[in-house]
């Protein structure tokens, strides 16, 4: 292991790392890292940049079309898609709606089956944890099985700065790791690059983290796919500790469930002394029973698989069999936030299965890094701000992310109405009004750029409301009708630039009515 | 305040509109999808079985329960295996024909030793036909997780009809939690390359499932 260790940060990590700045310094390059803008641009300017990367596009486009076509065939294999689709709705519904009462009763089956149950208000207080339970054990690397949790806190950062190297584990998540790369998709996060990019960084990286790629690497996904699997071996055999997260966790009986393909995640999650599980508080599900809906939609909507090659089930700990200590620790960073609002709640039903990304024509166009998150693309759109709140430029843009076209919907296994939740969000955004901020009642103010689009609802409220005004209004409208311009001046230019306006009568209704209908009072 | 009081408090308010005769759990979920996908027979559901398994990249192969030690003693010469790992409570018999060197799955053998082993024998608790799946649990048949992952060639008996079941629901009814499962669909593979399928990552590169029945050969195929 060479003493340059790459994947330190660039830049310390900030005070609050609570969700860090989405365009994290100590993922980029360093030579880009000096240009950063102190937080990340709204979504149209990241996304302006992206739609003019062909590289990006194509590789995108032939990822999103390979796995949509796919999916579609997994799901139609199952005749009873509508019934799951309603019964996990319900499932994750219900667990919400008491999900105070599904953590205790999780607490004590982890409990009593040999875990530890730790509590993680924020992203800070969650790498706290992990970070003291790593070096409680004396070893300074850890092996990491993809999990959204710990990027969204940005553990592996939190880690690098205590000087415990975080080794991802996933061909994707090594491909990022090792280009110094962002994810861009929450199950393929290296799907914005194709396999003559892997090729050179790997030949280009792997000898900085440990064993170097194989002399004259070509760019077949087999033999990348051979030089990972040689690459990581090495630390999988020797590792004492693993980090992972959970896709489900079963409050009944306090089990933990883990899907992936590579065998990585076995590796991680039952070669280690010690296991350290970092899940969303909304993860759970009621029973045991309840997997049997999840296990049947989430595989074929994320991989297009009957199911995926490998699931990993724990309950606490085993005699004689993987991690002897288990640590969960329940992350709320916001997700109690997202609850409050009872519109905005039902993105906590997400199983995070990315199927809305893939149907999505805004994500296939931007790519995942323009929302400025680890969630991208509609699920994103509507999560992270609710997580983040929208206080930042890229949160109050998010919402506007979105065609509205409903694909995402659609395709969502658990039937979150995400066009629904981005107008609510556009709403907030536009509009201010009352959410929940850290646990406490706020009053948000509408945020800033919306000001002429309120200026304009007032002036219709007062007019629809003063009808002699609006007689007079129409009415001049109508007479001026050949001497208006056909494209908006100031910042309405752009919006009609692509845009026909629409044309107004020669007569208003009303006067059109009164002149052919006017005696007529039958 | 402890975290856990400052969450579980959070979260009472943030679903403070839920009322108090909401719903229970029971009824709170339509469990009206199907237990099953279609009706087969018991030898299509083997059949189907066979075909997802396959289809994912596992090889299958069937015998008659008197053939098992030739095939198993077969499949590690064709493999030319030196080594093979035995759980403590694999029936003997299983291994009867074959000379390779037994190494036992020992609780302080260390992964690198693992790592050094050819092959892994073993037997599985449940098999699910719809989707391709066997279903490890532990038992002393199957041994530690660790010894079905860390060596490239595992071959894992399935005893037929008996151990088939058609879907994932019918799998979970007869699984216990409390143990430690292993799920595993084929060989291990990636798709992290352009969305292409690509089968051999960390896991076993080679999965090969046999079905064996206490019937003769020709009943189980047809």
């Amino acid at each position: 292991m060479s003493g340059t260790f790459v994947g330190m940060p660039v830049f310390p990590p900030p005070a609050h790392a609570a969700f860090p700045p989405p365009a994290h310094a100590a993922f980029l390059p360093p030579a880009h890292a000096a240009f950063l803008p102190p937080a990340h641009p709204a979504f149209p300017k990241a996304a302006h940049e992206a739609v003019h990367n062909t590289t990006l596009r194509g590789n995108l486009r032939h990822a999103t079309h390979t796995i949509r076509a796919k999916r579609a065939k997994a799901v139609a294999e199952v005749s009873d898609w509508a019934a799951l689709r309603e019964a996990g709705k319900q499932i994750k519904d219900h667990t919400l709606r008491h999900l105070d009462g599904y953590l205790v009763r999780l607490e004590e089956a982890v409990t009593a089956a040999g875990g530890t149950v730790h509590w993680a208000a924020d992203a800070d207080e969650a790498n706290r944890i992990v970070t003291e339970l790593v070096k409680a054990t004396g070893e300074t690397e850890v092996v990491k099985v993809k999990s959204m949790a710990t990027q969204e806190i940005g553990l592996n950062e939190a880690l690098e700065a205590e000087g415990i190297h975080a080794y991802e584990t996933d061909l994707a998540e090594l491909i990022v790791q090792l280009g110094k790369d962002r994810p861009s998709h929450i199950l393929v996060p290296a799907i914005h690059r194709n396999r003559g990019e892997i090729r050179d960084i790997f030949a280009r990286e792997m000898s900085e983290w440990g064993r170097p790629a194989p002399e004259g690497l070509t760019d077949t996904p087999a033999e990348l796919a051979e030089a990972a699997r040689l690459h990581l071996r090495e630390k999988f055999l020797r590792a004492k500790v693993g980090v992972s997260g959970a896709n489900f966790m079963v409050a009944e009986t306090g089990t933990l469930v883990v899907v992936e393909s590579e065998g990585n995640g076995r590796m991680c999650l039952t070669l280690p002394e010690t296991l350290i599980s970092v899940v969303g508080i909304e993860k759970i599900v009621p029973t045991w029973q309840d997997l049997e809906v999840l296990l049947q939609t989430l595989p074929r909507s994320s991989t297009a698989e009957r199911m995926n090659p490998y699931t990993s089930m724990w309950t606490g700990t085993t005699d004689e069999d993987g991690p002897q200590t288990f640590h969960l620790v329940l992350l709320d960073n916001g997700r109690t936030d997202t609850l409050a609002d009872e519109v905005g709640r039902q993105a906590l039903r997400c199983i995070r299965c990315s199927a809305c990304l893939n149907v999505c024509p805004v994500y296939e166009r931007a790519g995942g890094h323009a929302y400025g998150s680890v969630y991208p693309g509609p699920i994103g759109a509507i999560l992270s701000p609710q997580l983040r709140g929208t206080a930042s430029e890229i949160d109050a843009s998010l919402p506007y992310a979105s065609s509205l076209c409903g694909a995402c919907y659609e395709v969502c296994p658990v039937a979150i109405d995400i066009p629904e939740v981005l107008v609510h969000l556009r709403e907030r955004v536009a509009e201010g009004g009352r959410v929940t901020k850290d646990g406490n009642k706020v009053v948000l103010k509408p945020a800033k750029g919306h000001a002429a689009e309120r200026a304009a609802m007032r002036a219709a409220r007062w007019a629809f409301s003063h009808p002699g005004a609006l007689r007079t209004g129409q009415r001049l409208a109508s007479r001026t009708r050949r001497f208006q311009p056909r494209t908006l001046p100031g910042p309405g230019k752009a919006w009609s630039a692509s845009r026909d306006l629409p044309s107004l009568p020669a007569e208003p209704f009303r006067d059109w009515w009164q002149r052919t209908h006017g005696g007529d009072r039958r | 305040m402890s975290s856990r009081d400052l969450i579980l408090g959070r979260v009472r308010r943030a679903i403070a509109d839920v009322r108090q005769d909401d719903t229970p759990y029971e009824q709170a979920v339509d469990r009206s999808y199907l237990r099953e996908h279609g009706r087969r027979s018991v030898a299509e559901t083997v059949d189907l079985l066979a075909e997802n398994l396959a289809d994912y990249r596992a090889i299958v192969h069937r015998c008659a329960s008197g053939e098992l030690a030739a095939t198993i003693a077969g499949l590690l010469a064709e493999r030319a295996a030196g080594s093979v790992v035995v759980p403590a409570g694999l029936d003997a018999a299983w291994l009867a024909a074959t000379d390779v060197t037994r190494v036992p799955d020992r609780l302080g053998s260390t992964p690198r030793e693992l790592d050094a082993v050819d092959s892994v024998v073993t037997a599985c608790a449940v098999a699910i036909a719809e989707t391709g799946t066997i279903v490890l649990d532990g038992g002393p048949d199957q041994g530690r997780r660790r010894i079905t992952l860390v060596p490239d060639h595992h071959i894992c008996v399935v005893r037929v009809p008996d151990q088939v079941v058609s879907s994932v629901p019918q799998a979970l009814q007869r699984l216990d939690p409390t143990r430690p499962l292993t799920w595993i669909s084929g060989p291990s593979a990636t798709s992290d390359i352009e969305l292409d399928r690509v089968e051999g990552v960390h896991g076993p590169r080679t999965l090969e499932v046999v079905l064996v029945s206490d019937q003769p050969r020709a009943d189980v195929t047809s």
